[in-house]
């Protein structure tokens, strides 16, 4: 046990549980990070809102509400099969992690392939931002200010998937190998935090975006 | 340009960067910062960022200044905006894993016995200034990406034309940009804090106001960036709640002044050359921070907005107070550092010429700023010619107060005497372990039992324990 221990340890902690005290503070200090960036751009969601709420009610009804609750659907059960993992890692169970981890990065792919698909609709209708935007109804440069903030939003959003799949990608590679056990598991643990950060940005981005003043 | 490079790739990075990776683990009496990996690529990070913004400056720079107003930067500047921001942006991360790394070593790294009232000052100075690095620069972050994407995408988020404010950049990029003036600030109040009753030979005054007078500013440095923009078209009760919030900074700023003086009352003091430097800060922060209130009376702000008034005021902060810092705390910790001793004569002549260098630069903008002349021309009246020409004169004398210490550190280096573990006879956990300090900081790890600042057991220093 001791010489497990040693062996997980780097040489400036003095015990496994105060390498993952830090760790685990360190991740919620970058969630902190996290939450000040998107914050920002919340922000001008908020502002802009309130100065044209009929341009953006308007433009909202663009959006395809069957597409965007799919996704959280799909993001919400991700959750799910990465807290499992994370159980899995905690616990040393190689196989439940390795398959959770590739559930996690699935769910999480079809997500972005979705994403994509919405994406690639809105260029064909003309709802990208600059000199193609078409959008019939009163007040267009407001809707247009609107579908700025909605690629901005969900492509910064999109983007943190992406390095999301990549650290899935390398938990999944180390787990198969079986690096991660009851006395080293931190990894897995703020990979999980990571997961769940991002699921939660989508949870604020899919009223605000797809549901709030649909019906006005 | 002179206010990227400073700001961002000098001032804010300077003493934590320099003093703080190095005196942090030792100071909590740990091996080394929690993550020392994620340090090393927040150093690559910097320089990759600097590599960035110096391509920009060859290439003949940004003429948006340091602060990237809107529309101007998304649409008309013809100049390196993107590659500038780019930089500033993975600055910006380095600033955010040192701040992280900052918090997660002081929180979990201290050694048996050190709680938190047991800490140095320096220490607590950098945790309220790590508090800014992760609220303050992610917001910067966010702001110059979008101002990046608006000029290459035309994702107009500040864009008038669909609806947009600039008013909004200038919100977003005063809540980091107030705050890092803090940022700049208070690693230098921290060494200060620890220069004084090191040479007055005496436990320091106030030490829990001290500490909460740190905290206190990273808080309440969040709430008044808005005086930056008092005639930018903001609402004028808007202004008048910032111009009151402004004032506020002045009181644990004056919280830290006054406990300074009061621990060299009837102190032991030595004038040795970090003393100088720390007594320099004092004077000088106090008439920064005095000018600092008249600015955030609204009426005075807008008559002389714009003007050397306020190029004196924020110099006298950041030349004044965190250069003088941050040389007073390479001063005093360079043997520590380095293992070797620098002139004593050399050092205090330098001293005494940066602060009247210093003084003679930047005193007389005062005096322009408030005649009324403005910021950002280079052509004045004939009226102002002498006290323009005392201002470059003193900028001369402040060149060559500056280099003096860069020719005697890099002498020191090589045959400079070798400096014992606790040269000034000082207390505190970094000189007690050799000077330059083993890779994992001491011999044995130490515990703590007793708080900083004990010089009532003369006996104890004496030993060098």
């Amino acid at each position: 046990m001791a010489a497990d221990a040693r062996a997980v340890v780097a040489h400036h902690f003095d015990s496994p549980d105060q390498q993952r005290e830090a760790a685990s503070l360190g991740m919620w200090v970058f969630l902190v990070t996290e939450v000040m960036f998107f914050g920002g751009l919340f922000l001008a969601y908020v502002v802009y809102r309130g100065s044209f709420p009929h341009a953006f009610a308007a433009a909202s009804r663009e959006l395809d509400i069957v597409l965007g609750t799919t996704n959280t659907a799909l993001l919400l059960a991700s959750s799910l099969t990465m807290a499992l993992a994370v159980r899995a890692a905690q616990l040393g169970r190689r196989l439940p992690l390795v398959v959770f981890l590739a559930l996690t990065m699935a769910l999480g792919s079809v997500f972005l392939g979705i994403k994509m698909y919405e994406y690639h609709h809105k260029f064909v209708e003309g709802l990208f931002p600059g000199a193609a935007f078409r959008f019939s109804g009163p007040e267009a440069p407001h809707a247009e200010m609107f579908f700025c903030l909605y690629f901005a939003m969900t492509g910064l959003h999109a983007l943190h998937m992406v390095i999301g799949l990549g650290v899935l990608a390398v938990m999944l590679v180390l787990g198969a190998r079986g690096r991660f056990g009851p006395l080293y598991h931190n990894p897995v643990e703020c990979a999980g935090l990571y997961w769940h950060f991002v699921d939660i940005v989508w949870i604020f981005l899919f009223p605000l975006l797809y549901l709030v003043g649909r019906h006005a | 340009m002179h206010g990227i490079m400073m700001i961002f790739f000098f001032l804010i990075p300077s003493i934590p960067a320099v003093l703080g990776n190095f005196l942090i683990p030792i100071m909590v009496g740990a091996r080394d910062l929690a993550f020392p990996r994620l340090n090393l690529f927040s150093w690559y990070l910097f320089n990759i960022a600097g590599l960035f913004t110096i391509w920009a400056l060859v290439h003949g720079g940004v003429d948006t200044g340091w602060t990237f107003y809107t529309p101007y930067s998304t649409r008309y500047s013809n100049t390196h905006v993107i590659a500038t921001a780019l930089g500033i942006f993975i600055a910006g991360f380095s600033s955010i894993l040192t701040g992280l790394n900052f918090v997660v070593t002081i929180h979990r790294m201290r050694a048996p016995g050190l709680g938190w009232f047991r800490l140095p000052l320096f220490v607590w100075s950098l945790y309220a200034t790590s508090l800014i690095f992760i609220l303050g620069t992610p917001v910067l972050a966010i702001t110059l990406l979008l101002l990046a994407a608006e000029r290459v995408f035309r994702i107009g988020i500040f864009d008038p034309s669909l609806g947009g404010d600039p008013l909004l950049f200038q919100h977003l990029f005063w809540f980091y940009s107030h705050p890092a003036v803090y940022i700049m600030v208070l690693p230098a109040m921290g060494v200060v804090s620890e220069i004084v009753p090191a040479f007055a030979r005496k436990k320091i005054f106030g030490y829990r106001f001290i500490a909460y007078a740190s905290v206190a500013l990273a808080v309440l440095g969040f709430l008044v960036w808005a005086h930056h923009m008092f005639v930018a078209g903001m609402s004028i009760y808007a202004a008048t709640v910032f111009s009151a919030l402004s004032m506020l900074v002045a009181v644990p700023s004056a919280v830290k002044v006054f406990n300074w003086t009061a621990t060299l009352y009837q102190g032991s003091i030595s004038w040795d050359t970090p003393m100088l430097y720390a007594l320099g800060f004092i004077g000088l922060f106090t008439m920064g921070g005095l000018t600092g209130v008249m600015l955030a009376t609204l009426g005075i702000d807008v008559h002389v907005h714009d003007t050397y008034f306020i190029i004196a005021h924020f110099h006298y902060i950041m030349v004044g107070g965190a250069i003088m810092g941050y040389l007073g705390g390479l001063h005093y910790w360079w043997p520590k550092i380095t293992g070797k001793l620098y002139p004593r004569f050399w050092s205090r002549i330098s001293a005494m010429v940066i602060f009247i260098g210093f003084n003679v630069t930047f005193f007389p903008q005062f005096i322009l700023g408030y005649l009324g002349m403005p910021r950002r021309y280079h052509a004045y009246p004939p009226e102002f010619q002498v006290l323009n020409v005392m201002s470059s004169a003193g900028a001369t004398i402040l060149g060559v107060g500056y280099l003096i210490p860069l020719i005697y550190f890099i002498w020191s280096m090589r045959y400079g005497r070798h400096a014992s573990s606790n040269p000034w006879g000082v207390v505190g956990l970094e000189w007690e372990t050799t000077s330059p300090p083993p890779t994992e900081n001491f011999e044995t790890p130490p515990v703590v039992t007793r708080g900083p600042y004990e010089y009532s057991r003369p006996e104890e220093v004496a030993d060098g324990r």
